[in-house]
């Protein structure tokens, strides 16, 4: 365990070496969040209520959904491109560690250093410019942060896959990139999924997508009744436990058929 | 049992090749063709423990690939692979911590972030505690002299320096076994030496055994008393390299400097009569003439060279490995 622990150091660490990305992030977010802001305020105009939620809703909606966003999301999808293509995975696969623990911890570093130096000062900002409406219950708050840690596996655990796929595919450029706008889109992230036609919202059900931006984000601005959070909670861990069994197929798949690319 | 036991081990891949054209490509999409080209062919050999071998190869002879079964990164296609009494393919995770790997071509070090930083994350995956890394790496700090790097990032070092690092980092869990992939490649003549010293160094202290692939045959020269030569997937020498000398390099070269501009064919027609075979370097400065080892061949060719041109400087070698190695690759036999 202590070697995945030193991992998430080593990783703020490297987010520290690129300062001019930690400042840009928060410029890119913030112009994000402000823009969505105004666009929903533009929506809902005199309504008082769209889908059951409320203005002061939507905009906290919002918010969350881009702060926790900053926690779940991590780039290990292209890493691992990349270390692939370029034969790295050779020298990973050399050290006595699991590849996929690793860069999950990897995830998990980024995702910590930005929930801790982004998001909070990030919301507290927007709190003053915007108007938001924090929950005052603790057990909102507790079940929110179960929520995003499980938000945080799903989405890795799309990475991985989308990650392992180049060991068959050599350039997945496309599908990365198709990846990153399926999720954007139907995890709830640009617009809440109660807002999607009823027929989209029942395929939405099979999908483990709405668990990454969603349910947390629902939890958080009170979306969802105390039963209904505890049953979104279930929905996330099902599928956290269902894509533990690709990753594991594809990556013995993987494994066997290896080709270290570049000598 | 050896740290190494290699048995007909094979490892194949398929070869895509496309189709020509607009139309090829095409039916490309539906179905490839492909041929299964053996990487490594069938090849068994074993390495004691300290002994120091070199791996040597052209480009694309399978040494890599070797090293890779070796290290557990592939499975073999077929055969059997016993490295430290262990499938490293298997049982890759408690294998790798018994062996230390260092590829040229590529860093294993954190390119961010300060060489301590990425030496104390393989301190914790490597699992050596704070007095084994203490004893230990004190030497190897200090013997290759990185002392002063240790808080630079690694992608501020030049390439002499972040060998080093490697190597320091490839023997942080101080392995009884160590891989090095072309270790020396682009490096100066002074790195060079170092890391020689150094590997020679580990090898007698703690009789680690070190298995070696390189292009650079005085690396061979300096380190290994065994070679393996690898041509087109197949094991063409294993023993040791005095004999190879003795049995290839029977005969001896004179390099020529004339003070006036040469032909090859002045000077062979000059030397007709004798056993001797000229060559000259791509500048047409150095003209070498390759005779068996018999005093009176070689005076007679000085003999009659110096009557032919007048001469600035004259040098009598023995044929040097390169040169076998050469003549051997050529071949492709022993």
């Amino acid at each position: 365990m202590d070697k995945y622990i030193e991992m998430i150091r080593i990783r703020f660490l490297m987010m520290l070496a690129y300062r001019t990305n930690y400042y840009t992030g928060i410029l890119i977010y913030s112009i994000n969040i402000g823009a969505y802001y105004f666009l929903w305020n533009a929506i809902y105009g005199d309504k008082q209520e769209i889908e059951g939620l409320s203005v002061l809703q939507m905009t906290t909606y919002v918010a969350v959904a881009w702060m926790a966003r900053a926690f779940y999301f991590n780039n290990i999808d292209r890493e691992m491109a990349d270390e692939i293509k370029e034969g790295k995975v050779a020298v990973e696969l050399i050290r006595p560690y699991s590849y996929l623990g690793m860069k999950t911890m990897q995830g998990l570093g980024e995702g910590l250093f930005r929930l801790l130096f982004f998001s909070v000062p990030g919301m507290v900002i927007v709190w003053l410019i915007f108007p938001i409406a924090f929950s005052a219950e603790p057990a909102v708050w507790l079940l929110f942060l179960v929520s995003i840690t499980l938000s945080f596996f799903i989405n890795t655990q799309i990475n991985l896959l989308t990650g392992i796929t180049t060991f068959f595919l050599f350039n997945n450029t496309g599908l990365i990139r198709a990846k990153r706008v399926v999720i954007d889109l139907f995890s709830g992230l640009l617009l809440p999924i109660s807002f999607f036609p009823v027929w989209a919202q029942s395929i939405m059900g099979y999908l483990p997508f709405q668990g990454i931006s969603y349910i947390p984000s629902m939890i958080f601005t009170n979306g969802f009744t105390r039963v209904e959070a505890i049953e979104a909670l279930l929905f996330q861990a099902v599928w956290v436990l269902i894509l533990f069994l690709p990753i594991h197929l594809l990556w013995t798949l993987a494994k066997k058929q290896l080709i270290i690319q570049g000598g | 049992m050896g740290a190494i036991e290699v048995r007909d081990l094979r490892k194949e891949f398929k070869a895509y090749s496309s189709r020509s054209g607009l139309k090829g490509a095409f039916r490309d999409l539906l179905t490839r063709n492909y041929k299964v080209i053996p990487a490594v062919n069938d090849i068994s050999f074993s390495v004691k423990q300290g002994e120091m071998v070199g791996y040597i190869g052209e480009n694309g002879a399978g040494k890599s690939t070797t090293i890779k079964m070796l290290t557990g990164i592939l499975e073999p296609t077929s055969g059997s692979v016993t490295v430290n009494n262990m499938n490293p393919h298997r049982e890759r995770e408690r294998f790798v911590q018994t062996i230390g790997v260092v590829f040229g071509q590529r860093s294993q070090l954190w390119w961010d972030i300060a060489v301590q930083e990425s030496f104390r994350l393989l301190k914790k995956v490597y699992k050596v505690s704070d007095e084994d890394y203490n004893n230990h790496m004190e030497l190897v700090i200090k013997t290759l002299d990185i002392g002063p790097l240790l808080d630079k990032p690694v992608r501020k070092l030049s390439l002499g320096q972040r060998m080093r690092c490697e190597l320091a980092a490839a023997l942080i869990h101080n392995p009884p076994l160590l891989f090095l992939d072309e270790p020396t490649i682009g490096l100066d003549v002074l790195v060079k030496l170092k890391i020689r010293e150094f590997l020679k160094e580990i090898n007698e202290k703690y009789n680690t055994t070190i298995l070696l692939t390189t292009h650079d045959l005085t690396d061979i020269e300096a380190l290994c008393e065994r070679v393996i030569m690898l041509d087109e997937g197949q094991i063409i020498y294993d023993g040791a390299l005095k004999s190879l000398k003795e049995k290839w390099g029977e005969g001896k070269e004179i390099q020529f400097q004339f003070l006036e501009p040469a032909e090859l064919k002045t000077l062979e027609e000059a030397t007709s009569g004798l056993q001797v075979k000229w060559e000259v370097d791509e500048k047409k400065q150095v003209f070498t003439a390759f005779t068996e080892d018999n005093e009176e061949t070689i005076s007679q060719v000085i003999a009659k060279t110096v009557m032919a041109f007048r001469i600035k400087d004259v040098n009598i070698d023995e044929t040097s490995t390169e040169e076998i190695i050469r003549n051997i690759y050529e071949k492709g036999m022993v």
